[in-house]
């Protein structure tokens, strides 16, 4: 067996490695609606964007024979379906939570119903960042062999921690969606800041789809995402609306995930479907172990999930 | 009508309306009204709940636009579309309601605020920046502070810090020392005249207070039921032509007198009562206090030490820490059945959040003391809504709650409005024993705040025990039979208003 020769390493490795892998779609997923919830919207359809995201950059990919079309693609598509959100919600008495749910079966079925094409031919791939070249073990060489794409998020999330503390439209975002009624009386457009925040964050989104088709697990399926998008929807509230937590969390899930499959690989299948399951136990231990009767959530926007 | 982007004006200016009228729907909030504030002058707008004072502001700063009318800005008429708007013509305003971001820091609110921010703003610049702005403030903030953890007072001053350091040369104050102790609203009020006399300054106060009115302002104009109903100089003027002006001459209210009568048995009892602030700091430290049937007892004390948090103990919004609450002998939860049980009724502060839903209809909210129980309710599980609105319509009637409809939602109403409401579902049916009030008279005009103080006084007299927060010692002397003084979250301080030293109490309330 070529694993004997760094053995049980090959766990820790294949964790480590399936976190930076597997986070990069939460990563994304999760900046993305964390800036649209700082605005005090709420878009459930990123799960849409996510799968309209993986499935043009693979074929934007296979059309142009440039993966950096693809990504541009995925982030186009992403904003698109975004303005179609933020255009629905902002109107008066319109539910974001519904216009979300319709989004997210809006988003996924034209994405298998365009898709269907794509299933089989293969796209140019996004090229790794070479990190392990120093060393000779493959599996070294392949777990550092880092997504662009997470590169990128990993930069947008520091970026997002200092845009909503040290810039002005940072400041304009929080207030828009802690306190409408406050921002409305410094003469900020609550309806355009949140607009403009749904759109970002919904590229965001799409960039997220890329990394799936792109790069791992690298081809366009209808079970691509499964359900990665909504996660990441949960992993914001964990994240308590944090940018750099953001980051963090999005390895923990991405580790978490990828235990079963490095348990397997050094010839341990045993509990692999639990194993699998293990991002979801740790959301609900995670939630248990932080949640508290006795203060409110800090962090949450003030005017989250509510009509103003 | 074309707009050049105004010119920042460095000096006061001075601000004309003229015939002004604005209309919502059929109503006539404002009609033909006019009035002159010349620069440097301090011009107080006073008139009943309802009146049409903040409506008229808001035209003022663009938030409504005046159906008919001018608003002239150095003679000059204007359109100003928006605050923003205003704020570049160096026109600012401290509304009645806080406008304050309540998840940032105060540093961030006064930042935020102003129409020049950086795009990208350098911290350690602002702050150092912030810091020396506050050197030559009023009242010193924490500028770390969230202003969700402010209170009622502490964000009232924010909101004036505000207006000071975006250097508006005509600060509109919609009563803003309602939330402050009569000593902060005269060191407020005060430094803003000092301003005014410098000539760096006009001011366009609302206010019920004639206190402030003959105390700093040089113009008064009277509002009563949109019109004019008269001004004046106010060193022609004296409080009873003012009040005259007020009431459209119809005798005022009394306050019912309080009854002289025996102690009762213990009715509410804190025992050793601790609580934490939102942020997990100690806000009540071991609090031990009775409240006997047929007395009122006063707590006293500047606003963020603790007041807020024992209310939300007592009212069930905040978990004690350690400590207990007894009603009538028995441990109190502030569950809805123990509160039905042991009648125990609240009038909270900033009632609009702490004691209604907004969405809701005025007659609901009257009604949710009692929609669950009968007569109100159909075959026990059943809510009967006809026979919440005869309720409703009843309470409405008895406690002069100015609405269009029992349907109308709660949030429309005007804060004096919204107070009543709650004071009608909570001493409607007249059978209190246990009263928790916070500043129930925030931001009322003393028609309304003496038809309060007439209930609280008469609930008294009845032998219902009351708890009576206040941050307005005026009215804590007028009412209290006993007067504790709280800072740092512990009774420092306990007095009677008979022998009351004011001195002692503000020396206490300071907290030295």
């Amino acid at each position: 067996m070529s694993n004997s020769s760094i053995g049980w390493w090959g766990v820790v490795i294949g964790v480590l490695a399936g976190s930076v892998r597997g986070g990069t779609p939460f990563l994304l997923v999760s900046l993305g609606e964390c800036l649209t919830e700082k605005s005090g919207k709420i878009n459930l359809g990123l799960e849409g964007v996510l799968l309209m995201g993986a499935m043009s950059a693979y074929a934007v990919s296979y059309k142009t024979g440039s993966s950096l079309c693809g990504v541009a693609a995925a982030a186009g598509v992403g904003a698109l379906l975004g303005m179609i959100h933020a255009l629905m919600v902002s109107r008066p008495r319109v539910n974001d939570i519904a216009v979300g749910i319709a989004m997210l079966i809006f988003g996924s079925g034209l994405a298998f119903y365009l898709g269907k094409p794509y299933i089989e031919p293969s796209a140019p791939q996004l090229p790794g960042i070479p990190l392990g070249a120093w060393s000779s073990v493959a599996q070294i060489r392949a777990a550092l062999s880092i997504s662009p794409l997470f590169v990128f998020g990993v930069v947008v999330a520091f970026l997002m921690h200092w845009f909503f503390r040290s810039t002005r439209w940072g400041m304009h975002v929080r207030a828009v969606g802690d306190s409408p009624a406050a921002a409305r009386a410094m003469g900020l457009s609550v309806g355009r800041t949140r607009f403009l925040a749904i759109v970002c964050g919904s590229a965001l989104g799409g960039m997220g789809g890329a990394h799936l088709s792109l790069f791992y697990p690298g081809a366009w399926t209808e079970r691509i995402s499964s359900g990665q998008g909504l996660m990441a929807v949960a992993l914001v509230i964990f994240a308590r609306w944090n940018p750099v937590h953001c980051l963090w969390a999005s390895l923990l899930f991405g580790g978490a995930q990828s235990i079963g499959p490095a348990l397997q690989a050094v010839g341990i299948s045993t509990g692999y479907y639990l194993w699998n399951a293990s991002p979801y136990i740790l959301t609900l231990l995670v939630m248990m172990a932080t949640c508290s009767t006795k203060r409110t959530l800090v962090g949450a926007p003030g005017a989250l999930g509510t009509s103003s | 009508m074309n707009n050049p982007p105004p010119p920042r004006h460095n000096k006061p200016f001075d601000i004309e309306l003229v015939n002004v009228t604005k209309r919502f729907g059929s109503f006539v909030a404002n009609d033909k009204v006019s009035l002159k504030v010349p620069a440097g002058t301090f011009h107080a707008l006073i008139g009943e709940n309802g009146a049409g004072k903040s409506t008229l502001v808001k035209c003022i700063m663009g938030y409504h636009s005046a159906e008919e009318g001018d608003i002239l800005v150095e003679n000059r008429s204007v359109e100003i579309t928006s605050p923003f708007h205003a704020c570049q013509f160096g026109i600012g305003m401290v509304y009645q309601h806080f406008t304050l971001v309540p998840a940032m820091t105060v540093a961030e609110n006064l930042l935020l605020s102003r129409p020049d921010m950086p795009a990208v703003i350098n911290w350690k610049l602002e702050l150092d920046r912030l810091r020396q702005f506050m050197k030559t403030a009023p009242f010193q903030i924490d500028l770390g502070l969230c202003a969700s953890e402010l209170a009622a007072g502490q964000k009232q001053k924010v909101e004036i810090l505000k207006q000071l350091y975006l250097d508006s040369r005509f600060l509109i104050l919609d009563e803003p020392t309602s939330v402050l102790t009569p000593v902060e609203a005269d060191e407020v009020l005060g430094l803003v005249k000092e301003k005014v006399k410098a000539g760096d300054l006009s001011v366009l106060l609302i206010t019920h207070k004639f206190r402030e009115v003959f105390g700093f302002c040089d113009d008064v104009t009277v509002l009563r039921r949109g019109k004019m109903a008269g001004g004046g100089k106010v060193k022609d003027l004296s409080a009873d032509a003012l009040a005259a002006m007020m009431m459209g001459g119809q005798r005022e209210a009394k306050v019912v007198a309080k009854t002289a009568r025996q102690r009762g048995p213990a009715a509410l009892e804190l025992k050793n009562l601790c609580a934490n602030k939102d942020s997990g700091v100690p806000a009540v430290d071991g609090v031990n206090l009775t409240v006997h049937e047929g007395e009122i007892v006063g707590i006293a004390g500047v606003s963020g030490n603790g007041q807020r948090e024992l209310v939300e103990v007592i009212a069930g919004q905040r978990l004690a820490t350690a400590g207990e609450i007894k009603v009538h002998d028995q441990a109190y939860g502030a569950t809805r059945r123990e509160a039905f049980e042991h009648k125990v009724f609240l009038l909270p502060e900033e009632p609009l959040r702490n004691g209604c839903v907004p969405q809701m209809s005025v007659g609901e909210n009257i009604g949710f003391r009692s929609f669950d129980r009968p007569p109100l309710t159909r075959a026990r599980i059943l809510v009967n809504r006809s026979a919440i609105r005869c309720f409703a319509r009843e309470l409405i009637t008895r406690f002069s709650v100015k609405t269009r409809s029992s349907e109308t939602p709660i949030g429309d109403l005007s804060g004096g409005n919204v107070q009543r409401a709650v004071l009608a579902r909570e001493l409607g049916s007249g059978t209190a024993k246990v009263l928790v009030t916070a500043n129930p008279c925030f931001g009322l005009d003393f028609a309304a705040v003496e038809s309060i103080h007439s209930q609280i006084t008469e609930a008294r007299n009845r032998g219902v025990a009351v708890l009576l927060v206040s941050e307005d010692l005026d009215e804590l002397l007028a009412l209290a039979d006993r007067l504790l003084v709280i800072s740092h979250g512990q009774f420092v301080h306990e007095t009677t208003p008979a022998q009351a030293d004011i001195k002692a109490i503000g020396h206490h309330m300071a907290g030295h």
